[in-house]
């Protein structure tokens, strides 16, 4: 995903051609253009087309006309066309608003520990140390698991009565009454954020130290030269150096936490009383209760916000990289 | 290679590494030392770190009161069969869009990222819909077909990566010495991409294995349904059972991180490889 998403956005600023149409092809390869080659492609190319389409994209696209209209799973003598109905009733839904701020804390809040840690660890593990393997392999382990388990594993953990956090908490002095973590608002919210930073640095970390990885020696001993000390390198030379990797890398995560409903699903269900649902677990709630009309209308503004943040994110790296260079 | 290090920084990293290390480890250390207490030790002042008699009451009650066994059975043929197949698929895509320009690949490509931006549930309602006219629902079949679909743009974009490594010059000389492309391809590539494809594989598998909202929906049965599926019928119950849960969990999250283990080098190496360049 990352791959070619970095080559897809980078190819006009570096190379200058779209990704569409063939410019630059070898010339072995114009000759061998035949009816053949076309048939290879299309023999080749057609059971994932197909697959992908009929599963995936003809759903989205038939479901897309659905937010338009009184779809009740409950009641389908009347699918009438509705016109903007349902989003007017999700706008006057003061779960909405509630649900708007949740998914912002639940993303700023995960990404930025996310990151900071995430980086952290990278930079302490481009020194080479005994066990550094095994140091990696261990600290990557969470992303086996998936993010429905380990909401799992932090819902018995944040337990209120037979919690270990509440019983570690107290064993250090830091609370002396056990918290009911899960059945308050605000502290369900922090502690669904809490397992997702804990789940999502492993990401940032490797994305990181292979970034790290290709900054070239010489840099930073001419820095070193130049008596720079440890954090002049850090923020004139290294994150300079990666800093696209770094920001479509931050991208893909906003998009991907967005859209991460298993945890809070797993942890609290979106409760108490909806105050830990992001967008997409009401989403998936509203799907669940046979409300396809809503569901689909949710769905096409999780679409819009992703979309306009991501052109304005875009906008924003790229204005940057042009301004410096 | 980089500046050396003074003895306070040097401390400070072991400090925050080993720390790290212990805030990774302890919920897994936590869920499995759940799982071998009796459930009486579980719901019992003071919380004890290290079980004083390790029990496999959690286990056999999983299998003997839940059908636990039927739903190991149901994940590892639904997650087999659709990483096999859509691994499969995307190895005949991936191979073309490594190694063919055509008009309309940049669209393709686009069109499979595009599914990795929007999650599949979003349009879980018109696809259980789709399902209803298919008869498909609650059927393993319709399940698999789902995920090779779901499993099919990621493992193209992953395995396009490590085609693009194997020079082209082999499966010439194979074409020159009298092979057809497709007995190009699994004669001669595929031995030399083995690492990537079990990576892929592996990648799917787990994704399958994982996946939750997608057969919440579709799967009613009790015989149909998958590990995540049961184990979301167990938290939706008023009072959870603890004891069964973490020994559900722990036999969850081990084949998964054994395969993991094993193919970790590969699928970070398929995330990171394009990556760096910039």
């Amino acid at each position: 995903m990352t791959r070619t998403l970095t080559e897809t956005l980078e190819r006009p600023q570096t190379a200058g051609a779209p990704a569409g149409p063939p410019t630059g092809i070898r010339s072995s390869r114009k000759r061998s253009f035949t009816v053949r080659k076309g048939l290879t492609i299309l023999a080749f190319m057609a059971p994932a087309i197909l697959f992908v389409a009929v599963f995936i994209y003809y759903p989205m696209l038939s479901g897309s006309q659905m937010a338009f209209r009184n779809w009740n799973l409950s009641n389908l003598t009347d699918t009438s066309f509705v016109g903007l109905k349902n989003f007017q009733t999700i706008f006057a839904d003061p779960v909405f608003y509630t649900v708007l701020r949740n998914t912002l804390v639940w993303v700023v809040g995960s990404i930025i520990p996310q990151l900071v840690i995430g980086f952290a660890i990278a930079l302490w593990l481009r020194r080479k140390f005994r066990f550094r393997g095994l140091y990696q392999a261990l600290i990557f382990f969470p992303w086996a698991i998936s993010g429905f388990l380990i909401g799992i594993l932090f819902r018995w953990m944040f337990n209120s009565e037979f919690g270990v956090i509440n019983d570690l908490l107290q064993k250090a002095g830091l609370i002396h009454t056990p918290i009911p973590w899960l059945a308050d608002p605000t502290t369900a919210m922090i502690a669904v954020t809490i397992a997702n930073v804990w789940y999502g640095v492993t990401f940032f970390s490797i994305m990181i130290l292979a970034a790290l990885q290709s900054v070239p020696d010489e840099l930073f001993e001419a820095a070193a030269l130049d008596g720079a000390g440890k954090v002049r390198t850090l923020f004139q030379i290294t994150i300079p150096y990666i800093r696209m990797t770094l920001a479509l890398t931050i991208l893909l995560r906003v998009i991907w936490i967005f859209n991460f409903p298993d945890i809070i699903w797993a942890m609290t269900g979106g409760g108490p009383a909806n105050q830990t649902h992001i967008v997409t677990t009401w989403m998936i709630q509203t799907t669940q209760r046979g409300d396809y009309g809503m569901a689909s209308a949710i769905g096409l503004i999780i679409v819009a916000i992703l979309i306009v943040f991501s052109a304005f994110y875009l906008l924003a790296i790229r204005e940057k990289k042009a301004v410096q260079s | 290679m980089i500046d050396r290090e003074t003895l306070p920084a040097r401390v400070v990293r072991i400090l925050f590494l080993g720390l790290w290390l212990v805030i990774t480890i302890f919920p897994l250390y936590w869920i499995i030392i759940t799982s071998f207490k009796t459930p009486g030790a579980i719901f019992s002042y003071p919380l004890t770190y290290w079980p004083e008699v390790f029990s496999f009451e959690n286990y056999i009650g999983l299998f003997e009161k839940a059908q636990f066994g039927t739903y190991i059975v149901n994940s590892l043929l639904v997650a087999t069969v659709a990483a096999t197949l859509a691994t499969l698929i995307s190895m005949l895509a991936a191979y073309v869009l490594a190694r063919f320009e055509f008009r309309s690949k940049g669209a393709l490509m686009m069109a499979f990222l595009v599914t990795q931006m929007i999650p599949a549930f979003i349009a879980l309602g018109p696809l259980y819909l789709m399902m209803v006219q298919l008869h498909l629902v609650d059927n393993k079949m319709g399940l698999m077909l789902i995920y090779i679909a779901v499993c099919i743009p990621f493992s193209t974009i992953m395995l396009r990566g490590f085609f693009a490594n194997v020079p082209d010059a082999l499966e010439e000389a194979a074409m020159i010495d009298g092979l057809s492309r497709f007995g190009a391809l699994f004669k001669v590539i595929v031995p030399v991409m083995k690492p990537g494809i079990v990576a892929a594989f592996i990648f799917n598998f787990v994704n399958c294995w994982n996946e939750l909202f997608l057969s919440v929906t579709l799967m009613n049965r009790d015989s149909n349904k998958t590990i995540p599926t049961a184990l979301n019928g167990f938290i939706s119950s008023f009072n959870i059972d603890w004891g069964s849960m973490s020994a559900a969990a722990v036999l969850t999250i081990l084949p998964t991180m054994l395969l993991f283990a094993f193919a970790s080098r590969y699928i970070v190496q398929g995330l990171t490889a394009g990556a760096v360049k910039g």
